[in-house]
């Protein structure tokens, strides 16, 4: 049984101008130890489908799903338990996760001490010690400091640490890296890798970049309109896309283009997220569109774990 | 280190705000289109009298000459004799300015206590009863004339209830028949000196009501301003972010949202405070409050400079040092202030 069992979740928003259709159509299978990267461009619906596993969608969403669930608890009924007992959170932007006005040992402390009934100086030690383990070489010297006089790489481990300090078995990871240096980036990834191996996480990577997919995944879903469209192993994915816009996606990488050379990029735009898609979302900006994509559904193709939603035949892939 | 060096520049930039308004009520006074010397010398005076006014006055020396000699009695505190009573200013204000002090202190803490939970909760509430009760209530504390609260007060609580003291700054057993020996003449601190409890609390109960009124403009800007600025700093993402993480809802709303929804708060309060010092002259007739507010109203009716010039000092001091312990408070609150 996965960790975390989504079916055809839907979440859409009451507006005045109609309904917002943030999530349509996902589903993601994370099974317990895998980093599972979920990618896709901007309103895409990958951060919601995060942010409604944690109990933390916008007032009055509609979630709507066939399955949601957390380790067999549903997380539309326990969302809020769950959330900073088993379920932990990184943020995009760690200087904005932290509170500006309280000293790291604060932020930390308060973390502890809402999860466990230990004394103070036992508390400063499992501080200290959750600090060292996300590789801050002084952690007594950053419990003493203040956010802004920590760097972005400094700060994210520190929210990792606060993740861990809850005790959390899954953390979403929402563009942890996006804030960061390249270089500074690729330590944090390496850094959660190592934390899911020693410490036996889960972690669910929600991200737009390809290469961070590549680099710290073990699988991915790939999220088209609020749709999941492609799922499988990381090299099955990247290797050999099932699903047109998986291809354009890579096609886009500027690794893909040779030097010199304009980059490929995607012509139109995803569909507008208060509309309703009869086919498949990705109809009007596929390059093989039939002409029943725009129609009809699109049917499941796989090959072993490797699955996706496509009307072209498989052999075409 | 930074805190220090925060401190240290806002004392010498407070020490130079008080230099300023020495030099500026020193002008004033020249300006005024009043006869010092008429003053001094009393009611229908001769012109010899004036002259030998004008001459003990020293009114005759150089401008810069006399100023030095203000700005030097200023310093020493030696605020000279009042024009009207003749008295000793300095001798007054060991009086008045104890009983203004107690008051203001009193009721600037109450609108601290009332105003800024009420925010919290009414933030927490948003749209809910108790956001819409607070809201109201804010509004008619801040619309309410002094003098008219201060009579219902009067009204509820000396008369219909008896449960508190109508007017006075101690009842009338203790002040005639046994009276506190004044050391600091704050009656709150000299009653616990004397270890004397039912002197303490009966100060207390006198306090409360005139406090009360005092404290009710402040309290409802205070939690307005606490409320806009919490339900700001609630959307912010270490809000979420310690949602996620599993903190308590009371601890995210004062311990996490709180310090960084205060300045607005701090900064109103500390302008009522020194408001309180001198603008409470309602509040201190009304409550027969030996107060800085009606002895200055007094002397600027009767042109009776010194003491005008006395009580603007004073109570440029007391403000001067009050904003200096709210920039303290929100440096310590928010470390990014003091590096601004």
């Amino acid at each position: 049984m996965p960790l975390l069992d989504i079916r055809n979740l839907s979440v859409s928003i009451p507006t005045t101008e109609g309904d917002v259709h943030a999530v349509r159509a996902v589903s993601l299978e994370i099974e317990r130890g895998e980093i599972h990267g979920v990618i896709g461009e901007s309103g895409c619906g990958k951060t919601m489908t995060g942010m409604a596993a944690l109990g933390l969608a916008p007032k009055g969403a509609r979630i709507v799903a066939d399955r949601f669930h957390f380790d067999g608890e549903d997380l539309r009924e326990h969302a809020v338990r769950l959330r900073g007992r088993r379920i932990g959170m990184i943020a995009q932007d760690p200087a904005a996760a932290l509170n500006p006005v309280l000293s790291i040992a604060t932020q930390m402390d308060d973390v502890i001490r809402a999860h466990r009934d230990l004394p103070h100086r036992a508390r400063r030690a499992e501080a200290i010690d959750l600090l060292a383990s996300t590789g801050l070489s002084d952690p007594e010297r950053v419990l003493r400091g203040y956010p802004h006089q920590l760097s972005g790489g400094m700060q994210q481990r520190v929210v990792i640490a606060q993740a861990l300090a809850t005790g959390a078995d899954f953390l979403i990871a929402d563009e942890p890296t996006t804030a960061l240096d390249v270089s500074v980036g690729a330590q944090v990834l390496a850094l959660l890798r190592k934390l899911v191996t020693e410490r036996g996480l889960t972690v669910l990577m929600i991200t737009h970049d390809m290469d961070v997919i590549a680099e710290a995944c073990d699988r991915a879903t790939v999220l088209y309109a609020g749709r999941s469209v492609e799922t499988g192993p990381v090299d099955a994915v990247l290797q050999s896309p099932g699903h047109p816009y998986t291809r354009a996606l890579l096609a886009a990488l500027p690794d893909a283009a040779p030097l010199g050379a304009r980059l490929a990029a995607i012509e139109g735009s995803i569909p507008p997220p208060r509309s309703a898609i009869a086919g498949c979302a990705f109809a009007t900006r596929c390059p093989q569109a039939l002409h029943e994509c725009a129609v009809t559904p699109p049917p499941e193709r796989s090959r072993a774990v490797h699955r996706w939603l496509c009307h072209l035949p498989e052999d075409a892939a | 280190m930074e805190l220090l060096r925060y401190i240290l520049r806002r004392t010498f930039l407070s020490a130079f705000v008080l230099v300023g308004v020495t030099f500026l009520v020193f002008v004033v006074a020249q300006v005024v289109p009043s006869d010092p010397a008429a003053l001094y010398a009393g009611p229908r005076p001769t012109a010899e009298q004036i002259e030998k006014a004008r001459q003990e006055l020293n009114l005759d020396a150089p401008l810069p000459a006399r100023f030095a000699t203000f700005a030097g009695a200023m310093a020493s505190a030696d605020f000279g004799i009042s024009y009207k009573s003749r008295r000793l200013i300095a001798e007054d204000l060991r009086a008045y300015l104890p009983a203004t002090l107690e008051l203001a202190i009193f009721s600037t803490g109450l609108a601290l206590l009332i105003g800024i939970p009420l925010g919290v909760i009414a933030a927490a509430r948003q749209g809910g009863w108790a956001d819409r009760f607070c809201s109201f209530g804010s509004i008619a504390a801040v619309a309410m004339p002094t003098f008219f609260l201060a009579m219902i007060l009067q009204l509820i609580f000396a008369q219909w209830l008896g449960i508190l003291p109508l007017s006075g700054r101690l009842s009338r057993e203790i002040a005639i028949s046994a009276p506190l020996p004044m050391v600091t003449g704050f009656n709150l601190i000299d009653a616990l000196i004397a270890g004397r409890l039912n002197a303490f609390g009966d100060a207390l109960t006198h306090l409360i009501l005139p406090a009360l009124t005092l404290a009710s403009y402040p309290a409802g800007v205070a939690m307005r301003l606490t409320r806009s600025a919490m339900i700001e700093i609630l959307e912010r993402r270490h809000i979420v972010a310690a949602r996620a993480l599993g903190l308590s809802e009371p601890r995210i709303l004062f311990g996490h949202a709180l310090p960084n929804a205060m300045g607005p708060a701090l900064t109103v309060i500390g302008l009522s405070f020194a408001y309180a010092l001198t603008g409470a002259v309602l509040v201190e007739i009304i409550f027969a409050w030996p107060g800085l507010g009606r002895y200055v109203s007094e002397a600027i009716l009767a042109k009776d400079f010194p003491v005008i010039a006395a009580v603007t000092m004073v109570v440029t001091i007391c403000y001067v040092v009050m904003n200096l312990l709210i920039d303290i408070t929100q440096a310590l609150v928010d470390p990014r202030v003091a590096l601004s």
